[in-house]
């Protein structure tokens, strides 16, 4: 390995050691941030509308890997690039870390990688919750290391999502992006119904498939109940690997951009 | 011997921009010099330091740190150098020595030697007292003092100081250009932008005058004073008893040896009734010589002499001659 490889990898670490040491001081209100929607909607939707009969006895079991596949996907999303729009803010905080010396792209990659740890930390964070919501939850576990797999590349496309996302909103934008880019992505990931079942909607199918989240939502939901009808498991994984290829790149060249003038 | 800092034909344009920001800027800095940048607003000095820290692409021309081509090993270019940029960019989710630690240890420094090398520099730029304050607390000299620690904790090669002492106290200047004098000791070769021509002039071992993206001249300070026509100076305050300013100034300015008087803004007096007014020669022989000449032609005028002194033209002189009077 050169010299600069060497470097690039022990800076790149440091960077990464960053993020880890300011989000470990921020516990709490990380906590807060990625557990209140979830367990809000699924107390909602799982619990309340269950109880007064409003939905099927069994929607509870098909929200769960839902609401995983949206912690995992979202939390990432969010978590690269709310920090991302701050950086590239006024006070160009993120400036000591492109002057460090690594290549810029491997920035990026931190950012986007931080952030998709932080969407499986929340996303492993739903598992026990929501057993303990539920109570009784009755999962195939053969498929799980499947579904580990698809929360793992949920999480790197919500961040490489993040990643385009975060470059390419300027911070006066940053109010709008809940508004026009989470909600839409929230309520057609395929995480409150399963998407196989849509073929009475057909345009709503239709736009559901442009959302990464869906192969998730899918992707978990069909390796854990795999009764319910859902999408065949090789679609999702190439879905997702496509949604990260796709968004990393164009993440990567969108913070080249704001990086460098 | 390889330059610490060397900048051929540079040329940067900005998009969307009508003209270049830097255009054809050339300039070698030998190790161990302190180099001052010089130029009015918006000439181009903080683009050619964003270049050659390689935070701005270069659009053409070449631009190296020891050696080290900016636009093609970026990673080990910034390596070698390190900036004080001229705003505040401290990272604020961390405290006043995390900046410092985290910063070291981005440039692979170990544990051990990053918390010694915090402890001194914080002590050093009197901020051990800070050191686990909130950055957003700290005042705009205190910042400034921060970001000059975090520059020098990882050696560098180059420093680069973008307009070190805008927003600081005198007594924090001093200190900084102490400190500065101190690299100077260590060898370490800085570069430094700065509107203050005095800070220029004691500071820098050489200057180069920059406008509209060229440079215009490079030369140590005390060379460039000579080389201005008329760099010796003779002051004069004087109550003109009635005398018509203009036709005084005039009269003087047609005095053999003197190439131009400018009026020097002096105290002005309460009743404003015969107030003094003070005028500068520039003058290209020895200024003593031209005592006597002034002071008679001023008394053949019936004006009352209060002050008459020798001196020389500073590198602001200098530097108004070379890049006129017009705001930028
Ligand atoms: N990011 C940018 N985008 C577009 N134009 C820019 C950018 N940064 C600087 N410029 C323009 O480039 C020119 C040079 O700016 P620069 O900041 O290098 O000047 P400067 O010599 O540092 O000035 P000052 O003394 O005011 O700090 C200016 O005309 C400025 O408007
Ligand atoms: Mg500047």
């Amino acid at each position: 390995m050169t010299s600069t490889a060497r470097s690039s990898l022990r800076a790149f670490w440091a960077v990464l050691g960053r993020d880890v040491f300011v989000t470990g001081r921020e516990m709490p209100s990380f906590l807060a941030q990625v557990l209140v929607q979830p367990v809000a909607l699924l107390f909602i939707f799982g619990k309340v509308l269950g109880q007064l009969g409003y939905t099927q006895p069994g929607y509870a079991q098909i929200l769960l890997p839902g609401m995983i596949a949206l912690n995992s996907f979202l939390v990432a999303l969010q978590n690269t690039s709310f920090p991302l729009v701050l950086d590239f803010s006024y006070s160009r905080e993120i400036e000591d870390r492109l002057l460090a010396p690594l290549p810029i792209t491997w920035v990026a990659v931190e950012k986007m990688l931080f952030g998709a740890l932080r969407g499986l930390f929340a996303a492993l964070l739903m598992f026990p919750i929501g057993l303990l919501m539920l109570g009784n939850v009755t999962w195939d576990l053969s498929g799980l290391p499947f579904a580990v797999l698809c929360m793992v590349l949920g999480s790197l496309a919500g961040g490489a999502v993040g990643l385009t996302v975060g470059a390419a909103v300027p911070p006066r934008r940053i109010n709008i992006m809940f508004a026009v880019i989470l909600a839409p992505l929230i309520f057609t990931g395929a995480s409150q119904f399963p998407w196989a079942q849509l073929d009475q909607l057909r345009w709503f199918q239709v736009v559901c498939a442009f959302n990464p989240l869906t192969y998730v939502s899918e992707g978990m939901r069909g390796a854990l109940l795999p009764d319910v009808p859902h999408m065949a498991p090789w679609v999702c994984v190439l879905a997702l690997l496509g949604a990260c290829a796709v968004f990393g790149a164009l993440g990567m060249r969108f913070f080249l951009r704001r990086a460098l003038d | 011997m390889t330059a610490a800092v060397e900048v051929v034909d540079l040329v940067k344009h900005y998009p969307k921009s009508a003209h270049n920001a830097v255009d054809g800027l050339s300039f070698r800095v030998p190790p161990g010099e302190i180099f001052g940048l010089l130029g009015p607003n918006g000439a181009g000095k903080t683009t050619t330091v964003g270049i050659l820290t390689t935070r701005v692409v270069l659009t053409s021309g070449y631009a190296a740190i020891g050696g080290v081509d900016v636009a093609r090993d970026p990673v080990t270019a910034r390596s070698k150098v390190a900036v004080v940029p001229q705003r505040v960019n401290l990272d604020r989710s961390l405290n006043v020595r995390q900046n410092l630690l985290f910063h070291a240890s981005y440039h692979g420094i170990g544990r051990t030697e990053r918390h010694a090398l915090a402890s001194e520099l914080l002590e050093r730029m009197g901020l051990a007292d800070k050191s686990r304050a909130r950055v957003d607390d700290l005042s705009g000299g205190q910042a400034q003092r921060l970001m000059i620690a975090r520059a020098l904790i990882h050696h560098p090669e180059v420093l680069f100081l973008d307009e070190p002492s805008t927003g600081l106290d005198p007594q924090a200047r001093l200190f900084v250009h102490d400190r500065i004098n101190d690299l100077r000791a260590e060898g370490v070769t800085v570069v430094l932008t700065t509107h203050d021509m005095k800070e220029a002039e004691k500071l820098s071992d050489r200057v180069g005058v920059v406008d509209h993206g060229r440079m215009l001249t490079v030369d140590t300070p005390a060379a460039l004073i000579k080389s201005l026509p008329g760099s010796g100076t003779v002051d004069t305050r004087i109550r003109p008893n009635g005398a018509d300013r203009d036709k005084l100034t005039e009269l003087l300015a047609e005095l053999p040896g003197v190439r131009r008087v400018e009026p020097l803004s002096g105290p002005a007096t309460a009743d404003g009734t015969d107030p003094e007014i003070a005028l500068r020669l520039y003058v290209d022989a020895d200024p003593g010589s031209l005592l006597g000449p002034v002071a008679a032609e001023l008394h053949e005028h019936d004006v009352v002499v209060s002050d008459l002194s020798p001196g020389s033209a500073s590198l602001e002189d200098v530097f108004i001659e070379l890049t006129g009077r017009d705001l930028r």
